[in-house]
C-alpha cells in the first residue's frame, strides 16, 4: 500500500449520478486483489479532506489502468465527477482485505450479490473467480432502471439477474427476492451492499459459505482512527475495523 | 545536536513533530507507510482502565476545512495496551506520550500508576478534555477545581512528567492553564477538538450517531494558535501545540504562538506521510527566515512583537 498520483483517462457519467473513472499510472500494478479499495483524495485545492473509499471495480495489468465507479451524490464526489482526462487523482492502496477466491470449492459456483453502488467491486472478482473455471451469477439490485449500470459487461462473465425496486428493469423487488432459485446448487456466496442487505442476505443464505463486504464512513482508512468498527463476537477485541480488517468478511463473522 | 531538537519534560525529541493522540492509532498502523524513528514522538491512543468500545457510528462527518469525530475513547483497556500495543514501538526509539482518560478519579490515577511506570514510556497525557463520551473526562476538564484537584492527584502516582490536554469548549482558558500549573502539571497539550454538529439537511438528522462531535482539521487552527499564544503568556509551563496543523508553516506559526513542540492530528488522515514530510521542510523554512534552532521559534510572537503591529 502506497500513495500514487494516477491520470484520469477518462471519467464518464454512465447512468443517473453514477461514474466509470479510469486512471492509470505504474502505481496500479499492485492493485491485483478484488474486493480492496483505494482512498481517493477528492480535489487539491477542496475545502474538503477526508479521502473516499472506493472499491476496485477492474483492472487492466497491461494498460496499467484501474477502473472506479462511483455514486457523484455527495460534495465531495461531486467534485470528483468533474476530474477530466490528464487531471491527477492522489489515491492510497490498493487498502484493505479482499475476497477469498473459493477456488477448491466442489461445487464450483459462485453467486454473487450485489446492491447500488455495491455492484462495482463483483466485476474484478466475476473475472477472477472465471478465470480460475468457476461458474459465475450474478444478482444485481437497484433502484430503477435509470440507475442501472454494467449489466452488458457483467453478462459477459456470467448468468445476470436483475432486480429493481420499482420493477423498471428485471424482477421487481430486492436482491433477496432472486437468491432462492440460484442458491439450489449451494453455491459460495459473494455479497457487496448497505448493512441492511447484507443482514438480509446472510439470513437468506442460510449456512452456506460466504464473504460479504461491509461499507462505512471511513477516516484514516488505514486503521488508526477507529472510525469504521463493527462489532463481532468471533475475536477478543470484541470488534473489527472495516478499512484494514476488511473491508471483506466471511458470512457470520460480524454483527450487522 | 541536530537544529530541530527540543527538549520538554521527559520527552527529549529530536524534532518537535510527534502525531496526536487518537489520530495515529498505537503507531504500528502508520508503521506500514513509514519508518516512525523519523518521528520526534509519539502519541498514543488514549487508555482507559478497562476495554471501551466506543460510541455506535457513523463516527466520522466531513465539514468545511475540518472533521467531526466521536469515535467514543475506544481502546482494549491499559493492560492489553502495555501487553500489546506499547512494545510494538520499541524498535523506533523515540519517546512516547501515553495518553490517559477515565471516567473516575480513581479510574485515572490507576491507568497512570501503571502506564507511567512502563520503561517505554516517556511521560503521560492526561485527557481531561474528549467531548465525546459522557464520561470521558471532560466533566473534569471544564471546572478549574477538578482539573486541578485530577492533576495533582495523577501527579501524586505518576513516575513521569504530566501534560494535561486541555478543552477550548470553556469560557477562559488562561484561567484553566494557570489551574493545572499551580496543580503542579509539567506541561500543556492544547487544544482539544471543539464541540461541533452536523445535520443532513434533506432530513434533519445528525449525521454522527452520537449527534455532536469533535471538530478538528484547519478550521480550529486560528483557535489554537489564539488560545496559545493566550495561555503561553501568562504561564511558565511548556506547550505541546496541536489543532489543524498540516504543513512545516503551520508548525511554525504555532510555535511563534508559544508552542516548544506541535502535535499532527487529522492531517494524518488526509496524507499519512505528512509528519515525515513536514520534518523534511522544517529546515529549509528556518533557513529563509535565519533562525537556527527551532527551540528559537517557541514564543517568537511576543519576543519580536511587544505592541501589536496596529498601534505602531
Amino acid at each position: 500500500m502506497k500513495k500514487h498520483l494516477l491520470n484520469v483517462a477518462s471519467n464518464i457519467e454512465i447512468a443517473r449520478n453514477i461514474f466509470e473513472m479510469k486512471l492509470t499510472g505504474p502505481g496500479v500494478g499492485t492493485m491485483t486483489t478484488p474486493g480492496q479499495f483505494l482512498h481517493v483524495s477528492v480535489g487539491n485545492h477542496s475545502s474538503k479532506l477526508l479521502r473516499r473509499p472506493l472499491s476496485i471495480c477492474d483492472v487492466d495489468l497491461d494498460r496499467k489502468e484501474v477502473t472506479l465507479l462511483y455514486r457523484a451524490q455527495g460534495e465531495g464526489t461531486k467534485q470528483l465527477s468533474h476530474k477530466t482526462m490528464g487531471e491527477v487523482v492522489d489515491v492510497l492502496g490498493p487498502l484493505g482485505n479482499g475476497f477469498e477466491l473459493a477456488e477448491n470449492d466442489p461445487n464450483r459456483k459462485a453467486l454473487l450479490i450485489g446492491g447500488g453502488i455495491g455492484v462495482p467491486p463483483l466485476y474484478y472478482l466475476g473475472k477472477h473467480l472465471k478465470s480460475k473455471g468457476i461458474e459465475v451469477t450474478f444478482i444485481l439490485g437497484y433502484q430503477s432502471i435509470e440507475d442501472s449500470f454494467y449489466i452488458e459487461k457483467f453478462n459477459e462473465i456470467g448468468e445476470t439477474i436483475v432486480t429493481t425496486v420499482d420493477g423498471s428493469l428485471g424482477i421487481k423487488g430486492f436482491v433477496t427476492d432472486a437468491m432462492m432459485d440460484v442458491m439450489k446448487d449451494e453455491p459460495v456466496i459473494y455479497s457487496v451492499g448497505p448493512a441492511i442487505m447484507l443482514k438480509a442476505v446472510e439470513e437468506r443464505a442460510g449456512g452456506l459459505r460466504g464473504y460479504l463486504s461491509l461499507e462505512e464512513r471511513m477516516g484514516c482508512g488505514i486503521g488508526a482512527c477507529f472510525a469504521c468498527v463493527c462489532p463481532t463476537d468471533t475475536r477478543e477485541s470484541g470488534y473489527v475495523k472495516i478499512c484494514s480488517d476488511g473491508p471483506v468478511f466471511k458470512m457470520g463473522e460480524v454483527v450487522l | 545536536m541536530s537544529r530541530l531538537h527540543v527538549s520538554l519534560p521527559g520527552l527529549n525529541m529530536k524534532n518537535p513533530i510527534l502525531p496526536a493522540s487518537g489520530c495515529f492509532g498505537f503507531g504500528k498502523e502508520y508503521a506500514k507507510w513509514y519508518d516512525l524513528s523519523v518521528l520526534g514522538g509519539i502519541t498514543i491512543k488514549a487508555a482507559t482502565l478497562e476495554g471501551r468500545f466506543g460510541n455506535p457510528t457513523p463516527r466520522v462527518a466531513e465539514t468545511e476545512s475540518g472533521m467531526l469525530n466521536a469515535i467514543g475513547l475506544q481502546n482494549p483497556g491499559v493492560q492489553k495496551i502495555l501487553e500489546n500495543e506499547i512494545p510494538v514501538l520499541e524498535p523506533f526509539n523515540i519517546p512516547i506520550l501515553a495518553n490517559i482518560a477515565g471516567s473516575t478519579e480513581e479510574e485515572y490515577i490507576e491507568v497512570t500508576r501503571q502506564i507511567s511506570s512502563s520503561p517505554q514510556v516517556s511521560a503521560v497525557e492526561l485527557n481531561i478534555s474528549c467531548p465525546n463520551v459522557k464520561e470521558g473526562g471532560i466533566q473534569f476538564g471544564t471546572h478549574y477545581k477538578s482539573a486541578a484537584d485530577l492533576t495533582r492527584k495523577v501527579k501524586a502516582v505518576s513516575e513521569k512528567p504530566v501534560y494535561v490536554k486541555l478543552s477550548p469548549n470553556i469560557s477562559n482558558i488562561v484561567e484553566m492553564a494557570q489551574a493545572v500549573e499551580e496543580a503542579g502539571a509539567d506541561g500543556l497539550s492544547m487544544i482539544n477538538t471543539l464541540v461541533g454538529m452536523k445535520l443532513d439537511w434533506r432530513t434533519g438528522h445528525p449525521i454522527l450517531a452520537n449527534k455532536t462531535g469533535g471538530l478538528s482539521g484547519p478550521a480550529i487552527k486560528p483557535v489554537a494558535i489564539r488560545m496559545i499564544y493566550e495561555v503561553s503568556q501568562k504561564i511558565s509551563l511548556p506547550i505541546i501545540g496541536m489543532g489543524g496543523v498540516s504543513t512545516a508553516e503551520d508548525v511554525l506559526e504555532m510555535m511563534s504562538a508559544g508552542a516548544s513542540a506541535v502535535a499532527v492530528g487529522t492531517a494524518n488522515f488526509v496524507n499519512p506521510y505528512v509528519c515525515p514530510e513536514i520534518i523534511e521542510q522544517l529546515p529549509k523554512l528556518l533557513d529563509e527566515i535565519g533562525v537556527e534552532n527551532i527551540s528559537e521559534m517557541t514564543g517568537r510572537s511576543t519576543k519580536q512583537w511587544k505592541t501589536p503591529l496596529s498601534s505602531r
